[in-house]
Order: C-alpha cells, then structure tokens, then sequence
C-alpha cells in the first residue's frame, strides 16, 4: 500500500485546516485586509500581527508530531490552539472530528480534562502545592477523589524519577525537576493526546535520553499522540514519525525525519537541518548502490552477488556503522531487511548522503 | 463668589443642585436610611460591648496568642500583649475596645465588598475601566466633604462613622487584589485552563492562593486606613480613642491628646505587625512555612 494512503486510512486525531490568527486589536479586519492583498508591513502598521497563516496539518493517532522553528515562528502558539488556550481567527481546529470553536465551553473543559493535556515550557506549576499535588491536579479536576488521586500521581512520580520528592514545594526543586513534575502532570491523566512545548530544553543529557525514551515508550504502548516541540534537530529526528517546519507563521513543509533532511524545500528547511549529525540520522536504506532494472534481475545473480559481500548490515542502521567498513577500500557492504537481502552499499551516495544538498 | 466675565458660571447650578439633592433625600429617603442605619448600629453596638464585657487579661492572652500563631514569632505575640497592657494602664482600655469594634466592622466591610470587586477588577476590564477612577476620587476627595451629607442622612454617631470609614479605608484592598491576581504567574494560569479548570476554579485554586500575600499587603493598608480614620470618626460622633484626642484638643488639654496619640500609635503598630508577619510567612520559600496558607489551612 502506498504510504499516502495508509495515513489517510489511520484515523486523524488532530486536524488542522486552514488556520490563520492574527494577533492585535481587530483581527477581523486585519484578515480581511490580509486577504484583499496587503503587505505585511501594511498589517503591521495598523498594529496587528500575523501569527499563522494558512496552516494545514493532519497528526495521525499514533504519531509523534515534532514542531521545529526559530523563536518567534509561531510554534507555541499553534500548539496553543490544539487545545484552544488561544482561538483562532479564522480556519479550523478538529479534535477527534470535533470543531474546537462550536463546543460549548463545559464540553471545552471536559475535551481538556481527558483528550488532550499539556506541557509547558515555563512549567506552570502551582507554587502553593506539593509535587504530588501538582501532578495530581489533572485528576482533582477530573473529579477524583483525593486518595485515588495521589496513589496515580504517586506512580507517575516513581516514572519520572521524582520519588522521595512528592512532598517537597516546586520552589525547592531545579529546573529539570520542575520540569518533570510538568511532564507528570501532564501524563497522569491520562489523555490519549499530549501537547509538549520545549518539555526537555531544560533537562541536561542523561535524564533528557531518559525521558525520550519514556516518550517513544509510551507512544509505542499505549498509542499516545504526541505534538512536540523543540529546537534541537537532533532530538526532532530521534523522536519525530513527522517533522513540521515552521517559519515566520507558514508550515514550509511536513515529512519524515528522513524526507526533511534529503529533500528540504526550501534554503531555509535545508538551514535548519544543517546541523544534524547526517551519519547517525540516515539509514543505510537511503544507500543502496542505484542499479537500473533492479527489481528485474533473476534471483541467482542476486544471490552471486549476496555471497560475494564481505559484511551484512541491517537497513535501519545509521550511515555511521558503515564508515569503519568502508575505509579498508576492498570491503564490500551489503544491506538486508528482514533476511532479505537488498543490495551493495554505494561508496558513491554515502558520500552524497554525507555532503548534502550545497 | 463673583462671576467673572471669562468664565461661565457653573458654581452656583452645581452647588445648589446639590443642596436640592441632599435635601430631598434627607426628605424622602432619611426614614429608610435610618432603619437601615439601625440594623448595622446593632451589630456595632453588640460587637462593642461583647469587645467591653471580655475580662481584659482574656483580650490581651487571645490576641497575643492569634499574632504570635499569625506571624509564627513567639516575640510578636509578647509585644501584642505589652502594647495592650500599657493602652490599659494608660486608662483608654474602653475607648480602645469601641475603636476596635469600629474598625473590625469597618474592615469587614472593606473586604465584603473589596475583595470580589478587586477579583472583579483584575478579570474584567470594563468593571477596572469604572472602578479605578472611583477609587482615584475616593481616595483622594477630603474626608469632610462626605462626612457632612453622611452626617445629614444618618444622622450623627457609630453609623455615619462606620460609612466614612469603609469609604476611605476600601481603595486600597480593591487595588491590591486587583493587582495581585493580575500579576498571577501566566503559565500557572494557562497550565490550569489546558487541563480543563473551571473559571472558579481558577480563582480558587490558582488566583486567590498566588495573589494572597498582595492580598495581605491590601488588607493590611485597609486596616490602616481605617485606624486612622478614628479621629475623624469621633468627630460625628463615634466613641472610641478618637474621642481622647479631639477632646484634648479641644480643652487644649495635650497631656490627653498625646495619651490618646500613642494609644492610636501602639494600635497601629500591633495590627501591622500582625499582618505583615501574617503575609512574610506566606511568601517564604520556605517549605515549612510555604505549605501554610489561610485559605486551605495547613496541608
């Protein structure tokens, strides 16, 4: 089956359809304005800016949905209006088939209570309760009552590697532990969609590797959605099914970890993965030497060509577990897939795959 | 006044048509203002004499005690009961505990209507749009220019005095719950929306408890205030320490007006320390102290 429609088969939890915001005193004529052919400078005059524009995006359950871009790209506030802490000025904002904007405002507050939670940057953490009962918070407002609450609470905080500081104040505790207790929070009730802005900037190395790991966990488990946000590629590509590149308001492009970085769109994509460490993100998949009529070939000199190799490598390894290999210049590397054998490795788009695009 | 040829003549229409306002209400309205008037006078007067008839070594003991529980300082609590013993020994027991009675029925007046107008303030800004100004003109307008239509209306004594009090002693709670709650850590009160809080919830669980020590620091300036309205409110005729000092000044006595003086100044001083200690401790990083809050009680 094609990949298009196998995601349009998986069911949408998140749909984001032609959504512009504009920030400042009347939104409703500065989008009119926008639409009749103004200038940013001349929105920007009377005063307003523009946030988004014109964002279309569908996140699958399942999926764990990384939103990049440099600060000020409008990333936290399009996160924002997945749970609607900030409303749109025009498009639309499907939770689970449901249009944000014509709930009523309990059924909002039902909608954030079990489908959909989040993390935030600045923590957010209430100063006048425990640890405990900040992560217990969710299910205050769920309704639960205040044993069943801390003993859930108390299991999330052993997760994220807080016990011992459940009865401590946010106050006494560091950044990153802060930072987890907002994590917990957020995972504690539960919801089948997780909203995460910058959840690890905060977090030095060991226990940042910890938590993404308990992400991936959770989202091969239990199926969770993830939205995330982050400004280091590295953790975009270690973590993200899709990358979704945002700039100055416009999506410039969706894709896989593997799409945004062999084939950025534009010169400012292409800036924003130049960093990333290309001999641990790509797959050796992506250097199969290129053979016309491949799929044509008989099986024998396939299998003339398989006994000749000297080393067999798995197609999801990194580029990286080549390089040693190729340095003696008479190897011969092969790629297989599960038993199967694809091909030779081409010494030729290693190199390519190494260089990059410029 | 003379109307002069520059400017029009505005004084005499505002100044009569004021008269004619008082007047009438005075009129047509001084009986209803009157039962209403009685109503507070009871609960004054009953909280007066239930201050008077307390054995005063049981005053000074609970008060201390309150300040020094309060305040978590143990040396609060000894100057609480210093301060009283000395107003007791200066002779101005009973006019302390009129005062008193006075100004806690003044200050809960303040924050029935202070507090959710403050909360009001902070959360609609069409309500702070109107308040504000009100509060500018409340605080600022002198004190006599509506002493003397309160006067006229209620009639002299404990009610009028109440009025005046509560007017002048109001602004500062509005304001400083006001600015309190605006001032609430936004992550916190984003973070509590997307998981799904009610707006009372909100005020509840995240506003009122963030914004309590400002809250504090607003009570404690009403509270202030209103002390130091006593000698204008024994003016229309309120019992109280007030008394002391205007009639000292009126015999040109100042043995008894300083006398009064310092008994209004050791009032003063008790209850700001109270409150500051109160409010210290709420803001203390301090785990020990942090879990404590008024509102939730100690958890």
């Amino acid at each position: 089956m094609e990949p298009a429609t196998r995601d349009a088969l998986r069911l949408s939890v998140l749909e984001i359809r032609s959504l512009t915001t504009v920030f400042g005193p009347n939104p409703a004529r500065a989008l009119r304005s926008l639409r009749s052919g103004a200038s940013d400078e001349q929105i920007a005059a009377s005063g307003h800016v523009i946030a988004l524009r014109d964002i279309n995006l569908r996140i699958c359950e399942g999926e764990i949905f990384v939103l990049m871009g440099p600060s000020g790209s409008g990333k936290s506030t399009l996160v924002r209006h997945c749970n609607r802490l900030i409303a749109q000025t025009d498009g639309q904002v499907l939770v689970q088939g449901l249009d944000l904007a014509t709930q009523s405002p309990s059924a909002l507050r039902a909608l954030r209570r079990t489908q959909i939670s989040m993390v935030f940057q600045a923590f957010g953490l209430l100063p006048h309760r425990t640890v405990l009962d900040n992560v217990a918070f969710g299910l205050e407002l769920q309704g639960l009552a205040v044993r069943e609450r801390r003993a859930r609470a108390m299991t999330i905080i052993e997760q994220v590697g807080l016990e011992g500081w459940e009865l401590r104040m946010p106050a006494e505790l560091s950044g990153g532990m802060r930072q987890r207790v907002g994590l917990a929070r957020a995972l504690c009730v539960e919801t089948p969609i997780v909203l995460m802005d910058e959840p690890f900037a905060a977090l030095d190395p060991v226990i940042r590797e910890l938590l993404q790991n308990d992400l991936l966990e959770l989202q091969r488990r239990f199926g969770k959605t993830f939205v995330f946000i982050t400004h280091d590629v590295d953790e975009a590509i270690r973590l993200g099914s899709r990358i979704g590149i945002l700039d100055k308001g416009r999506l410039l492009q969706v894709g896989t970890p593997l799409e945004i970085i062999l084939n950025p769109v534009s010169p400012t994509v292409a800036g924003f993965v130049r960093h990333v460490n290309r001999s641990r993100a790509i797959p050796l998949s992506a250097a199969i030497e290129p053979r016309a009529g491949d799929d044509r070939r008989p099986p024998s000199e396939r299998s003339v060509e398989e006994r000749s190799v000297d080393l067999l490598l798995d197609a999801q390894q990194p580029l990286e577990d080549v390089l040693p290999h190729l340095l003696v210049s008479t190897n011969r590397v092969g790629i297989q897939q599960d038993g199967q054998f694809l091909g030779l490795v081409s010494r030729q788009r290693v190199s390519e795959l190494l260089r990059g695009p410029g | 006044m003379t109307p002069q040829m520059t400017f029009p003549d505005w004084y005499t229409p505002l100044a009569q048509a004021t008269n004619v306002l008082i007047d009438r209400l005075v009129v047509l309205h001084g009986d209803q203002a009157e039962q209403a008037s009685n109503t507070f006078l009871r609960v004054l007067v009953w909280m007066e004499q239930g201050l008077r008839a307390l054995p005063p070594w049981l005053m000074i003991g609970a008060s201390a005690t309150l300040a020094a529980t309060l305040a978590k300082r143990w040396v609060l609590g000894a100057m609480v009961a210093a301060g009283l013993w000395v107003i007791g020994a200066l002779g101005q027991w009973d006019a302390a505990m009129q005062s008193l009675a006075l100004m806690f029925c003044a200050i809960v007046c303040c924050l029935l209507f202070g507090l959710p107008l403050g909360v009001a303030c902070a959360n609609l800004p069409r309500v702070r749009a109107v308040l504000l100004p009100l509060l500018d003109l409340m605080q600022t307008i002198p004190i006599f220019v509506y002493l003397l239509p309160i006067a006229m209306l209620l009639g002299l004594g404990k009610v009028p005095a109440l009025l005046a009090t509560v007017i002048y002693a109001m602004a500062p709670v509005i304001r400083l719950t006001d600015l309190g709650i605006r001032q609430v850590d936004a992550a916190a009160l984003e973070a509590a929306r997307s998981f799904g809080a009610h707006p009372w919830q909100l005020l509840v669980d995240v506003q009122l408890p963030l914004a309590g020590p400002t809250i504090l620091q607003g009570i404690n300036q009403t509270t202030l205030l209103a002390l130091s309205m006593v000698v204008v409110a024994s003016m229309i005729g309120a019992r109280g320490v007030g008394e002391t000092v205007l009639l000292g000044l009126q015999r040109n006595d100042l043995g008894m007006g300083l006398v009064g003086g310092i008994v209004i100044c050791i009032l003063a001083i008790l209850l700001d320390r109270t409150l500051q200690g109160a409010g210290t401790r709420w803001q203390a990083k301090d785990p020990r102290q942090g879990q404590w809050s008024p509102l939730r009680g100690t958890r």
